[in-house]
């Protein structure tokens, strides 16, 4: 156990400048979260190191004002639907594209990765257009089903790694015991891929939630996830107190940031940006 | 509840390729109920295609596969009732030892208190009983190598597939666990067909022999006729005739023949047709080649002690390399004779692919 | 019947592949056929021909100019996001006490999302802000420096959200690489520098250009923050405000269709220019060896 030992991580001036630069980082992003923070317990707040006295009004304020609870419904009903949505198509497709290999699998490749590379309003807008063509739009179902396009691969391609990493043997030992497919993917194979389909998961979850273009793109007055809410707060400043924008700001960043401390117990942080590096080796 | 059984099962011109690379070419055999076959080649052979075809694991792509008068091949391999055991034994790892053996009763609804003794027999048979309730990841290289057996023959099925099960296995333990399966087919009669790129493994365990070379067929025998009489240079190159000497022929006589060239000449026993002037490669093992008053003369140099013999590495003038295994003991640099009897000197034609 | 179930199994083709066929139903007709969808719609407009739409995007000089500025924004915060990514990342390899503390930290501004960035960034960059306060107090400047509502705002914004998303990719793709390399390498006379510009930073290279194309997708695509903390009728309309403008605002669907394959082609470009360096690096095995 010689790692037990800390490494010595600073020392030469080149290290003290690197962590010079990070602290500088840190301590301005924790000035950003701060100030927000502060603002939102502030009663009035002009030109001062500190606001003029305390209140926790403004998140009730924020509540009523924002209609924050259909809302967090909404949030919830969207992030829920389009997890179990995208896990039910990805995991499969996951699955034959981890264990076959067949013409045109490079292709295939390429046609879920173009949804995670694409910004999301250049597809946004024409998607958004044939949604509202079908009657989608403005709607649940459309929120749903425009989130769901760059869930799918995101599952996908998180996935098929994790599968491939299962020893293809033991789905044959499973056969040559007599289960059937659905046996296999149930008795052997849902058992060892728990991990990976729960990573999915929440990575889709904190992505969802954090999703801000399609939903904006796609959603009517009813359907407005959390992240859209906060903007037209934001956008229409002025009419309503900047501090209840704010009390809204920290419920959105606490709710993310309860998903975070979840998301950080089951998966690898560089899970979180993307597997999509690793696909292209 | 044991395995539909079958009088004998026919591969009939099986066939498999990936891509228009061809793997296995038109493998015909009859397997007969109670057999142990094995399927020898070096690798890249198309022995373990092969297997897996049987298996069901690979769909074919020529030819037919029938158990007596049934079709086979068109059957998922869950439900054609073999067991097999993995090269990499395969083992579920989330399941405990006794669970990986159930799993295929489980698959096939066995009553509990059924499972529960046959489970028990089989843990008993490869001697885990004690470690019945460990996983996979906590044992060690040839107890996961008892337990992919032991869930292989739970279910006595009509055949066992067994893809090269001892290669993951130290030089010892390798020997143990193949008397171990020797032991086993006798006790339990099961059919079994064992893939594998080791000459002695297949010698000692099999029945008959099926040697493969590039997808096709080069010898099918008992062990006997395949070490003793390999009808191809392949097969000899594979048996252990380590001198393979590109020669030419002289008119053959009597069932012998003299071969020479390159300032060599020896007479041996031609396998195949042979005619004078062709262009032949005579093969010996180095145990039958031995350091003598007359023969042809070459220079010792690597010898190699291996216990009660010798390992000798000498070249002609010529520079060709003869390989001689025997009790005397030369030092590097001596000038030898080098003898072989004519009939363990196999002369086959060159030109055969 | 068995002919054919022979051919395909050569081609690897069985059951098996149905499994795919929801996923690439639903990439097709939700993703694949709208951008056609947009594409054709683009080359409808009402007047000026087929290439209409596109001819104004690039006479006008309010659309035309979205591109530049777009890209003056979403290149160099991607490139100091990866840039600044290396030595952080290079000095926080191995195991330590913290490490996961100090991951924790780097990665929490992913969870704040654009929205919430840009309202702490207007509160704490702000003319009243905490930060143009400790400027003047200790008399490093007399009147506030302008860093919301312009260029800078957007940009920090950027920095604040692409940083610990190159830096994760980046220290991922550093721990692949097998320290027994840097220790051969030790052991052959290469002095720290050298060990990391011979051995580590060639090596590291393909994952740099990857974390690169991914931190400018995120980028490239800005657009709450460039409406919330930028000027997003001047030095920051990008692209995507554009995109919006014209069909949330002028409902001009065509024009918008238009920019979005605009937007769709500048950056397959930059990510076609991106990954063709790559191609030319060294993408093989980072292990020292078997296993």
């Amino acid at each position: 156990m010689t790692e037990l030992r800390p490494r010595r991580l600073t020392g030469s001036p080149l290290g003290w400048l690197i962590w010079g630069v990070v602290i500088f980082f840190f301590v301005n992003l924790a000035g950003v979260i701060v100030a927000v923070v502060v603002s939102s317990f502030g009663r009035r707040w002009f030109d001062t190191w500190l606001p003029q006295g305390w209140t926790a009004d403004w998140y009730g304020r924020a509540w009523r004002d924002f209609t924050l609870g259909p809302v967090l419904v909404v949030t919830l009903e969207v992030a829920v639907l389009v997890v179990g949505i995208s896990l039910l198509i990805g995991v499969p497709a996951a699955y034959a594209l981890a264990r076959a290999s067949f013409p045109g699998r490079r292709l295939l490749l390429l046609l879920f990765l173009l949804p995670i590379l694409m910004p999301p309003i250049t597809y946004g807008i024409p998607l958004a257009t044939v949604l509202y063509k079908y009657g989608f739009a403005g709607h649940l179902s459309g929120v749903v089903l425009a989130n769901l396009v760059p869930s799918v691969p995101f599952v996908i391609l998180t996935m098929t790694p994790f599968i491939e990493q299962i020893d293809p043997a033991i789905e044959r030992a499973a056969r040559m015991c007599g289960a059937r497919t659905w046996q296999v993917f149930l008795r052997v194979l849902a058992p060892l891929s728990v991990p990976g389909i729960l990573a999915a998961a929440i990575l889709v979850l904190v992505r969802t939630v954090g999703m801000f273009e399609l939903t904006f793109l796609t959603a009517g007055p009813d359907s407005q996830t959390l992240v859209v809410a906060l903007y037209y707060s934001m956008s229409s400043a002025g009419i309503r107190a900047q501090q209840s924008v704010d009390a809204m700001a920290v419920i959105y960043t606490s709710m993310m940031l309860v998903l975070l401390v979840v998301a950080l117990r089951f998966v690898n942080p560089t899970q979180l940006v993307a597997r999509v590096g690793d696909e292209e080796k | 509840m044991s395995e539909p059984g079958f009088r004998e099962l026919r591969l009939d011109g099986v066939g498999r390729s990936f891509g228009g690379r061809e793997a296995l070419a038109g493998l015909t055999l009859t397997i007969r109920k109670g057999e142990f076959i094995a399927l020898l080649g070096p690798s890249g052979c198309g022995k373990s295609t092969a297997l897996n075809c049987l298996a069901g694991l690979l769909p074919l792509t020529r030819g037919s596969i029938w158990r007596d008068d049934a079709r086979l091949d068109t059957v998922p391999p869950e439900r054609r009732g073999f067991g097999m055991v993995f090269q990499n034994y395969a083992l579920f790892p989330h399941l405990t030892v006794r669970r990986n053996v159930a799993f295929g009763l489980q698959m096939r609804r066995v009553p509990r208190a059924e499972t529960r003794r046959r489970v028990d027999e089989a843990l008993r048979l490869v001697h885990l009983g004690e470690h019945a309730g460990k996983l996979p990841g906590q044992l060690s290289g040839g107890q996961q190598q008892r337990v992919a057996i032991a869930r292989a023959v739970v279910l006595e099925p009509s055949l066992v597939l067994m893809d090269e099960p001892l290669s993951n296995l130290d030089a010892k333990l390798r020997l143990e666990m193949r008397t171990e399966i020797r032991r086993l087919h006798q006790t339990l009669g099961l059919t079994t067909v064992y893939v594998t790129h080791d000459q002695e493994e297949a010698l000692s365990l099999a029945d008959r022999l099926v040697v493969l070379r590039e997808g096709r067929v080069e010898q099918i025998g008992t062990p006997e006729e395949v070490h003793g009489s390999p009808v191809s240079r392949h097969v000899a190159d594979f048996m252990g005739y380590r001198n393979l000497l590109p020669l030419k022929a002289e008119p053959p006589a009597a069932g012998r023949v003299t071969v020479g060239g390159e300032g060599i000449t020896m007479t041996g026993t031609p396998v195949g047709a042979i005619a004078a002037g062709d262009l032949v490669v005579a093969a010996a093992r180095p145990e039958d080649l031995s350091i003598a008053t007359e023969g042809v003369p070459a220079t010792v140099e690597v010898v190699e002690y291996q216990g009660r013999e010798v390992a000798v590495e000498a070249r002609t003038e010529a520079g060709i390399a003869l390989f001689l295994r025997g009790p005397t003991r030369p030092a590097p640099g001596d000038r030898i004779h080098v003898a072989v009897d004519p009939a363990r000197l196999l002369v086959f034609p060159r030109d055969d692919p | 019947m068995t002919a054919l179930r022979h051919r395909l199994a050569d081609r690897g083709i069985d059951r098996h592949l149905l499994l795919l066929l929801p996923a690439a139903v639903f990439v097709v007709v939700l993703f694949i056929y709208p951008f056609f969808y947009g594409i054709g719609l683009s080359l409808q407009p009402a007047e000026g021909g087929p290439l209409g739409a596109y001819r104004r995007f690039f006479t006008d000089a309010y659309l035309r100019d979205t591109i530049t500025t777009t890209l003056g924004l979403a290149l160099p915060a991607a490139l100091l996001n990866v840039l600044a990514s290396v030595p952080i990342a290079y000095r926080m390899r191995g195991r330590y006490r913290g490490k996961r503390v100090l991951t924790t930290l780097l990665v929490l501004p992913i969870t704040l999302g654009t929205v919430l960035t840009a309202q702490g960034l207007l509160n704490f960059l702000g003319p009243t802000g905490w930060f143009n306060r400790v400027l003047q107090s200790t008399g490093l400047t007399d009147a506030p420096v302008r860093l919301t509502n312009n260029y800078w705002g957007v940009f920090f914004s950027l920095v604040i959200t692409g940083f610990p998303f190159a830096f994760l990719l980046v220290s991922s793709y550093l721990s692949g690489i097998d320290p027994a390399l840097e220790r051969a390498a030790a052991t052959l006379g290469a002095g720290a520098v050298q060990r990391f510009r011979r051995v580590t930073l060639p090596l590291l290279a393909p994952g740099l250009a990857t974390t690169f194309c991914l931190t400018f997708v995120l980028a490239f695509s800005v657009f709450p923050s460039a409406v919330l903390v930028g000027d997003p009728a001047g030095e920051t309309r990008v692209i995507s405000i554009a995109a919006y403008e014209a069909a949330y605002v002028q409902y001009d669907y065509v024009l918008a269709s238009a920019i979005a394959v605009i937007m769709g082609v500048v950056e397959l470009v930059v990510l076609g220019l991106v990954l063709g360096w790559r191609a030319l690096l060294y993408t093989g095995s980072t292990a020292g060896g078997k296993g």
